[in-house]
Order: C-alpha cells, then sequence, then structure tokens
C-alpha cells in the first residue's frame, strides 16, 4: 500500500510540463539514436549525460531513460523495414520480421512489435513497482562482504550466460584495469598512469562506450558497406487496429516473453539473450512452429516483448542494489554517481522523488512512446534513407563532441578514436563489450568493497561465507563462474557436444 | 567445410581471423603483464592497514594473462582453425576512409576548432565518398555545424573547443 502511495507521489512528481517535454524529447532522440547505425541505448545516453550535469537529478533520469526507451522500441523498425537489427536484441526479430514486411504486412509487423514492447514494458514496471522497494529493504542489511558477493554474482553471470567464458573474463578484466587508472580511492596511490597527467584522472566510462560502441560500430558499418534499401512503412489506424483484435489470442506467448524478458534483465543477462530465448521458447510452444520464419507474427512479438522486459528490468537492480543489469543501465548509473547521488538501497528512503519520479515516468512514458513511434515510424524510416556518406561523418562527430564534453579535455578524443578501433577488433573477433562496460562503471566500488570486508577480517577469505546471506550469494556466484566447465564436463560424462552458449549483448 | 576453408584461404596468412585473434592474445597478455608488474611496483601484498593498492591491478592483470594464453593456445591449437579472411584490403580500405579522415579531424580540432573541423569533415566525406554537388556539401556541411553551435553553445552552455573563426565572430 505504501508502495502505491510513493508511486502517486511519483506521478506528481513528474506531472510538470518540464519533466513531460524531457520525457518526450528523450523518447524521440532515442528512437532516431537506435534507428541510426552505430548509436545506440548505451552510446546515445553517454553521448547525451554531460548535457545533463546542471539538470536536476529527476528530469535528467527522465530524459535519459527515455533515450534508453526510445532505442529499445526503435530496434524493431530496422529490423523489419530494413532487415538490419539497428540494435543486438533485434537480431531476433528479423527472423519473422522481415518476411512479414516483404509481404506486405509491415504495418502489422511494427504495430504488433511496439505493441509487444509495450507489454513486456508493463510487466517489468509493475515488477518493479512492487519488487525493487522490498530488494532495497533487504539490501540495506548489506555490509561491504554482501555487496562485494552481490557485485561478484553479477560479473559471474555474465562467463556463466556468456558465449564464450574466457572472452567474457579478458574483457571484464580489461574493463576493471580501466577502472583502476588513476588515484586509488583507499589509499591516494597512482596506479598504472605511468607518469602520464593525463591519466591521472583515470578513463572515463563514458568515453569508453562512446568509442567501443559508437565509433566501433560506425567503422564495422563502413565495412560492411551498409545499403538502406527498405520497405515502405504503412501504418495507419486501420492496420493498429486490425492487429490489435488479433493480440488477445497470443496472450501465453506474450506471458512467457515478458517474464523470460523479466528474469534476464534482473540478472544481467542481456536484452539479446532474452530475445532469443523469447522467439526460441514462442517456436517450441506454437501450434505451427514450422511456419516460424516466413513471417508469423508471434515470431515478432516474441522477441520485442522480451526484449524490451528485459530492458526495463535491467533498471530493477540499478535502482535497488547499485548494480546495472544491462550497458545502458551502466551507464545511467553512471549518471547517477555525476548528478551527486549515491547508487544502492538508501536511494529508497534518501531520495524518494528520484526513484518514484523515475518508476512513475516509466509507466508514463511507455505510453507515450507507444503512441510516438506508431503515429511516426514513417519519419523514422525516412531517417535510414539519408545517404551514409552523410550520417557516417556526423555521427563521428557527434561522438567526438560527446567524448570532449565529458570533461573538456583533447586527450578524451583521442582516447575515444582508440577504443573505437578496439571495439572494431573486438567486434570482429566476438569479445563481448557488455561485460567491459560493466566492470568499468563497477569496478572501483566492487574493489571497496573487498577491501573494506577483507579488512574487517584481518584478511581472511572466510569472511565471504560468515553467514547464511553472504556464503549463499557467494555460491551461486562460483556456480556461475564455473557454470561452463561444469556444462562442458557433463557433456563430455554423457559423450555429446556441448551446448551452444547463449549470447550476452 | 574442410574444403570451402583451404578454398578461401588467402595468400597472407596474416590476415586470417585466426593470425588476428592470436596476434590480439598476445597484446593482452602484454596489457596483463604490464598490470602485474605495476601492480607489484606499487605493493600488491598485504600492508597494516589491508589490502595494498597493487592487490587489484595485479591479480586482474594474472587473469588476463592467464585467459589469453588459453585464446592464444586455443586459436593456434584449437581443432578447428579459423583461416578465413578477418578483413579483405577492399573492405578495410573503408574502414580506413572514415578512420584516417577522422584522425586529422581531432588534430585540426585543436587548431581551428570543432565547428569548422566538423564542417570541413562532413564536407569532404560527402566529397569523397558521396560524389555530392559543391552546393549541397556548403548546405549541409554548414548548417549541421551551425545547428550545434546553437545546441552546445547557446542552448547547454557547453564549451568546445573554438578556433579564430569563432574569436572572429566574438565567442
Amino acid at each position: 500500500m505504501e508502495d502505491l502511495f510513493n508511486l502517486f507521489h511519483g506521478f506528481a512528481v513528474i506531472f510538470s510540463w518540464y519533466n513531460l517535454g524531457m520525457m518526450a524529447i528523450g523518447l524521440i532522440l532515442g528512437v532516431i539514436v537506435g534507428v541510426l547505425p552505430g548509436l545506440g541505448g548505451p552510446n546515445g545516453v553517454a553521448i547525451l549525460l554531460p548535457l545533463t550535469f546542471t539538470m536536476n537529478p529527476t528530469s535528467a533520469i527522465v530524459m535519459l531513460s527515455c533515450i534508453y526507451w526510445g532505442s529499445l522500441f526503435a530496434g524493431a523498425i530496422t529490423s523489419i523495414l530494413f532487415n538490419i537489427p539497428g540494435e543486438s536484441h533485434s537480431v531476433a526479430t528479423t527472423f519473422d520480421g522481415y518476411p512479414l514486411a516483404q509481404q506486405g504486412r509491415a504495418g502489422e509487423a511494427l504495430t504488433a512489435s511496439f505493441t509487444g514492447s509495450f507489454v513486456g514494458a508493463f510487466f517489468s514496471v509493475v515488477l518493479i513497482t512492487f519488487l525493487a522497494p522490498l530488494v532495497a529493504k533487504f539490501a540495506l542489511k548489506f555490509g561491504p562482504p554482501e555487496f562485494f558477493a552481490v557485485y561478484f554474482l553479477s560479473f559471474a553471470s555474465f562467463i556463466g550466460t556468456g558465449r564464450d567464458p574466457f572472452k567474457t573474463m579478458i574483457t571484464l578484466m580489461i574493463g576493471f584495469g580501466l577502472a583502476q587508472i588513476g588515484m586509488d580511492s583507499v589509499s591516494g596511490q597512482l596506479r598504472l598512469t605511468f607518469g602520464s597527467s593525463e591519466l591521472l584522472r583515470g578513463i572515463d566510462f563514458l568515453i569508453a562506450v562512446i568509442g567501443l560502441f559508437g565509433l566501433g560500430e560506425i567503422l564495422l558499418s563502413m565495412e560492411e558497406g551498409l545499403k538502406f534499401e527498405g520497405k515502405e512503412a504503412k501504418i495507419n489506424v486501420k492496420v493498429v487496429w486490425h492487429t490489435w483484435k488479433k493480440l488477445p489470442q497470443y496472450w501465453a506467448t506474450l506471458l512467457r516473453s515478458s517474464a523470460i524478458g523479466a528474469w534476464m534483465g534482473i540478472t544481467p543477462g542481456g536484452a539479446t539473450s532474452a530475445s532469443f530465448m523469447g522467439y526460441g521458447i514462442a517456436k517450441r510452444f506454437s501450434k505451427n512452429s514450422h511456419k516460424f520464419g516466413t513471417g508469423k507474427l508471434e515470431g515478432v512479438l516474441a522477441p520485442e516483448t522480451a526484449a524490451h522486459a528485459s530492458g526495463c528490468a535491467a533498471l530493477l537492480p540499478m535502482m535497488a542494489l547499485g548494480i546495472p543489469g544491462s550497458a545502458t543501465a551502466a551507464v545511467l548509473l553512471g549518471g547517477l554517481m555525476i548528478w551527486g547521488l549515491q547508487p544502492g538501497p538508501l536511494l529508497f528512503i534518501e531520495q524518494k522523488d528520484f526513484v518514484w519520479g523515475l518508476i512513475a515516468s516509466m509507466y508514463l512514458s511507455n505510453i507515450v512512446g507507444l503512441i510516438i513511434v506508431l503515429t511516426t515510424v514513417p519519419l523514422f524510416a525516412a531517417i535510414l534513407r539519408i545517404p551514409f556518406s552523410i550520417i557516417a561523418p556526423v555521427i563521428v562527430v557527434v561522438c567526438a563532441i560527446g567524448a570532449y564534453s565529458v570533461n573538456n579535455a583533447m586527450f578524451n578524443i583521442w582516447a575515444m578514436l582508440v577504443f573505437g578501433v578496439i571495439g572494431y577488433i573486438f567486434k570482429k573477433l566476438d569479445y563481448p563489450l557488455a561485460p567491459l562496460v560493466l566492470a568499468l562503471v563497477l569496478g572501483d566500488r566492487a574493489e571497496v568493497a573487498f577491501r573494506q570486508a577483507i579488512l574487517g577480517s584481518q584478511g581472511a577469505m572466510s569472511i565471504f561465507f560468515s553467514n547464511m546471506l553472504v556464503s549463499g550469494i557467494m555460491t551461486f556466484g562460483l556456480l556461475m563462474l564455473f557454470w561452463p566447465a561444469i556444462t562442458l564436463g557433463w557433456s563430455k560424462i554423457r559423450g555429446t557436444e556441448p551446448p551452444e552458449g547463449r549470447k550476452t549483448d | 567445410m574442410e574444403q570451402k576453408q583451404t578454398q578461401d584461404r588467402p595468400h597472407s596468412i596474416w590476415l586470417t581471423y585466426y593470425a588476428i585473434e592470436a596476434i590480439t592474445a598476445v597484446i593482452i597478455f602484454l596489457v596483463g603483464l604490464v598490470m602485474m608488474l605495476d601492480g607489484y611496483r606499487i605493493g600488491m601484498g598485504w600492508a597494516f592497514d589491508g589490502p595494498e593498492s597493487g592487490y587489484f591491478p595485479f591479480r586482474t592483470g594474472a587473469i588476463l594473462c592467464i585467459s589469453s594464453v588459453v585464446v592464444f593456445l586455443r586459436t593456434l591449437f584449437g581443432k578447428h582453425r579459423n583461416y578465413n579472411l578477418f578483413v579483405s584490403w577492399d573492405r578495410f580500405k573503408r574502414v580506413l576512409y572514415v578512420l584516417i579522415p577522422a584522425v586529422f579531424y581531432v588534430l585540426f580540432t585543436q587548431f581551428i576548432g570543432m565547428y569548422v573541423a566538423s564542417a570541413v569533415f562532413i564536407g569532404g566525406f560527402m566529397r569523397a565518398m558521396g560524389k555530392f554537388s559543391w552546393l549541397k556539401i556548403i548546405l549541409i556541411s554548414v548548417s549541421i555545424s551551425a545547428a550545434l553551435f546553437w545546441m552546445f553553445e547557446i542552448q547547454f552552455k557547453v564549451s568546445l573547443p573554438k578556433g579564430p573563426l569563432e574569436s572572429l565572430l566574438g565567442y
């Protein structure tokens, strides 16, 4: 009951013209960012974050989270109309979305995917409303050992759910390494700076995100020589109504995908694996699963619902524990620290306006977002018809400005270029980038939690197994860490090929 | 499958997936080594006030080294060596078309300011890649720069590097 009261308070906070305006700007920017190659959720938020330094935190988070929702909606547009997944979580949407567009049913496919996204998001927001305060209350009892255990669990789950455990381990460790550059926050000792005064400040995660995801993606798109030849997006009230009438029969798919997405979002499995799982499970349960891939509405609904549910749910651990469930959530968490808020369970007590304003804005922005995308799809599809020879340099310029404005340093732009090249190579070699961002954002906090915990026990590792709670989380984390080895060993015993691991974004 | 891969084998083995993978692993190993050395330099053990500053970096570096060795060995001696071309010269040329001008763009930003450099960069790109007419190029590139100026300098009061042109205009 108290939660509902808080939620109404949240609505009261965001119902101002200013905040609603920020919401609309965020959503539209988010869709544009999601449609453009080379820009997506994480770097779209990262580039605009410096512009919010002076805003009040609630308005800032409303705008930035709306960019995130917008980019989630947008993934479907490029997948369905152009057969090019604008974001990695919309790969599964192309399987049935593009065939539908080829049959001239693009309007139906778009309506279904947007509505599915909305349902998934709504499911997750309701979950957040009631679960997040409980988790936060529970987490208030956490000390340093428990926090380190939770960090450990979230890092380990990347390895447990990733495709290649060693490459995931490498990108995680590179993220930690980057986080360590600069001054050690405990002792004041300089680390990994090699006498350079530019490195004193450390490497800001925003620069890494802009370079790895933004410039890296542009280099990759250039190499592939993208040519956008898309289908027409015809969408009108009749098509929308016609599609909506069909949707209730897919209630089971919607529910299953929402649940999968919410779970994958809370544990850092990511929207990409959620969308693939949503698609796979819908196919398995469907009566006409052999028709999947030829243009089934269900095949569009399932992955989009799961992706959006997971994207939304990724904010639950971010708010309640200070641990983001996705790369974009990691960037938002970084924003929290920049605006001077301390992420963690105390947010729910000390920053009620902020937390409940954000939750209320999630309800509202998904409704507004649905209306915006349904009415303006042809406009956004037109963006993709702008020649790549204009879009590519503009995106490079935007990335450079974004990197510079993090703390007004030319060095940042150079660093961004280097990260771009690294991003290009890593993407081609299948190194996952999300773990790097998460480790870079959380590295300092994880290290401090570890050092405080182990200081309390005078160096004995047994502190991480000292009570039921912390040893439970640690055991689960270790299980995730060794999961690839366990499945490999199991399949060796059974004499079968190891199953293909899931992909994280 | 095996035969197809051998057919695709390019002339230079340095540009195959497995070669690039192996080189990347070696570089990552060196990065890990540097981290370990730096961690060792500032103390990687236990002091009277808890773990020393190098405690984490040293271990992070060590895990990086071990993982990269695994990737390296797996790439070279694994069952499925990937002989596919990492990137063909034609395709890589397109990457360089962005990368090299981008380096010059950043370089020139320091001297002529971000807005002028951006206009030149966008315009040059449109000319080289898109073969647009000069009128269109000037119109589009200048108006993008002007829009950026309006948004950053005037709306959000974010100051970007400026050069002689801006100081001429009084900024």
